[in-house]
């Protein structure tokens, strides 16, 4: 009952900001109406970057206690996480066409770095998908969960070196573009969006482990079963 | 001291093990490099036949053609293991997980420092790069970037050798990690090969000696948990 409070809560706090930053704030001086595409966007790629933190904590967590629950949290997170890993890119090509001319821009190192950290976690999820016992699954999950929130500072920094060692950001990025004319309703719609998806982010979390300690409860009885009926056999024989 | 130099003579034994089964079998050296060389011609293919380009592009292709036949190589190093039980074997040994783990990211680095060092000759013959005039630098590079490969493989094959789409698997939860190294040596290598006009190749080794020494670190602190889980 409460998680379903949540749920409508978020929908609604999604509903009401999607409403104020398509309608309400004006549009940008420079970009126009592309720039309404930052609130969702950074919206998601923060909650990207939560979810994948989320997962590499529980990983540890689950090497350390062994507790099958911590394993589901780290997954739930996971899957999250590539969702609005892949929201944000996609945002963020749409905005670029027609601001930067191009849907992929090589020079932006945050936009490398997130298509590396959406492979990165796409791979731990078809390796999830690959393990049938559900403890191998959760160590070997943790660990890769774990070096890739431990690559992705590393990615970000040589991606940025990459670019060139002697040259600055000239890149507009949106979070440097304020709107001089309602910078107060900017940043009031961006905080409420941030808010709005984390709840909802904290929603799909709850029913997503609870998917999870299903899923592995009915694996572990059907595992029980496949014993049970083994020995029945043998039994009769 | 007496704890640590125990645990090298495991590492440099299961080296020696590994580096003894190739010697004798042969299973990774001679299809990896002849897989490197393939990857080489194919490049020319894919950019040529201006020879100016393939130059220009040769350090990322040389890089390109050592990552991927790198992930051929470790694959097999660990496939090895698998006959026979022997990952079983290596498990139950009383030894610290971490020589085992650096015993074999020692026989992944020999096989990779072959690899490199030939595929640089060959990148050298086949795009015409005049890499003698820059060899220490260039093998410099080489064996940094031979030893980030064999770290980082060591660690990810051993989490696929028991995996249904090992083939599959294990470049894809790999590449990624391998961004950064790929980034950096081929920055040096071009670094290295245009005389540095920008004095940036100090700053990309660098990087590339980071990225080995904590990819080793988290191999070391991991890799018996692996064992562990088979």
């Amino acid at each position: 009952m409460k998680t379903r409070i949540l749920g409508f809560v978020a929908a609604a706090g999604v509903a009401a900001t999607t409403f104020f930053a398509l309608f309400v704030v004006p549009a940008d001086v420079n970009q126009g109406d592309a720039q309404r595409i930052m609130y969702p966007h950074v919206a998601s790629a923060w909650l990207a970057y939560l979810s994948f933190g989320v997962t590499a904590l529980a990983g540890i967590g689950w090497l350390w206690k062994r507790d099958l629950r911590l394993d589901a949290i780290a997954h739930a997170a996971a899957e999250i996480g590539v969702m609005f890993t892949a929201f944000a890119i996609w945002g963020g090509m749409m905005w670029g066409r027609p601001i930067w001319g191009v849907y992929w821009q090589w020079e932006d190192p945050r936009l490398t770095t997130t298509a590396l950290l959406l492979a990165l976690y796409a791979g731990y999820l078809l390796l999830r998908r690959l393990s049938d016992d559900p403890e191998r699954r959760a160590t070997r999950a943790a660990i890769v969960g774990t070096v890739a929130a431990i690559d992705i500072p590393i990615i970000h920094f040589s991606v940025e070196w990459w670019r060139g060692l002697h040259q600055t950001a000239t890149i507009a990025s949106p979070d440097r573009v304020l709107n001089p004319a309602a910078p107060l309703l900017f940043v009031g719609t961006l905080l409420g969006m941030l808010a709005a998806f984390t709840l909802a982010w904290l929603y799909l979390m709850v029913r997503r482990y609870q998917l999870a300690r299903a899923t592995d409860a009915r694996e572990e009885a059907r595992r029980l079963d496949r014993i049970v009926s083994a020995r029945t056999a043998e039994a009769a024989r | 001291m007496n704890a640590l130099r125990a645990e090298a003579r495991v590492a440099i034994a299961v080296a020696r093990k590994d580096a003894l089964s190739e010697l004798r079998g042969r299973h990774a050296t001679v299809s990896t490099l002849f897989f490197a060389a393939v990857v080489l011609l194919l490049f020319g293919f894919a950019l040529g036949p201006d020879s100016t380009r393939l130059a220009a592009a040769a350090p990322g292709l040389l890089w390109l053609a050592i990552v991927l036949a790198g992930l051929l190589a470790v694959n097999r190093l660990h496939l090895l293991e698998t006959d026979d039980g022997a990952l079983e074997q290596l498990a139950l040994y009383p030894v610290s997980r971490r020589a085992i783990y650096a015993g074999k990211a020692l026989g992944g680095f020999a096989v990779m420092l072959l690899l490199g060092v030939l595929v640089l000759g060959a990148v050298g013959v086949l795009f015409a790069v005049n890499i003698l005039a820059h060899l220490p630098v260039l093998l410099l590079t080489v064996v940094l970037g031979a030893l980030g490969v064999a770290a980082v493989g060591t660690f990810y094959a051993g989490i696929t050798v028991r995996l249904r789409a090992r083939e599959v698997m294990l470049p894809l939860l790999m590449l990624p990690v391998l961004a950064p190294l790929l980034l950096a040596s081929v920055k040096a290598t071009a670094a290295a090969l245009g005389g540095d006009p920008f004095g940036e190749l100090g700053a990309w080794l660098q990087l590339l000696l980071a990225f080995d020494v904590l990819m080793l670190v988290i191999g070391l602190a991991t890799y018996g948990y692996l064992l562990e889980d088979g």
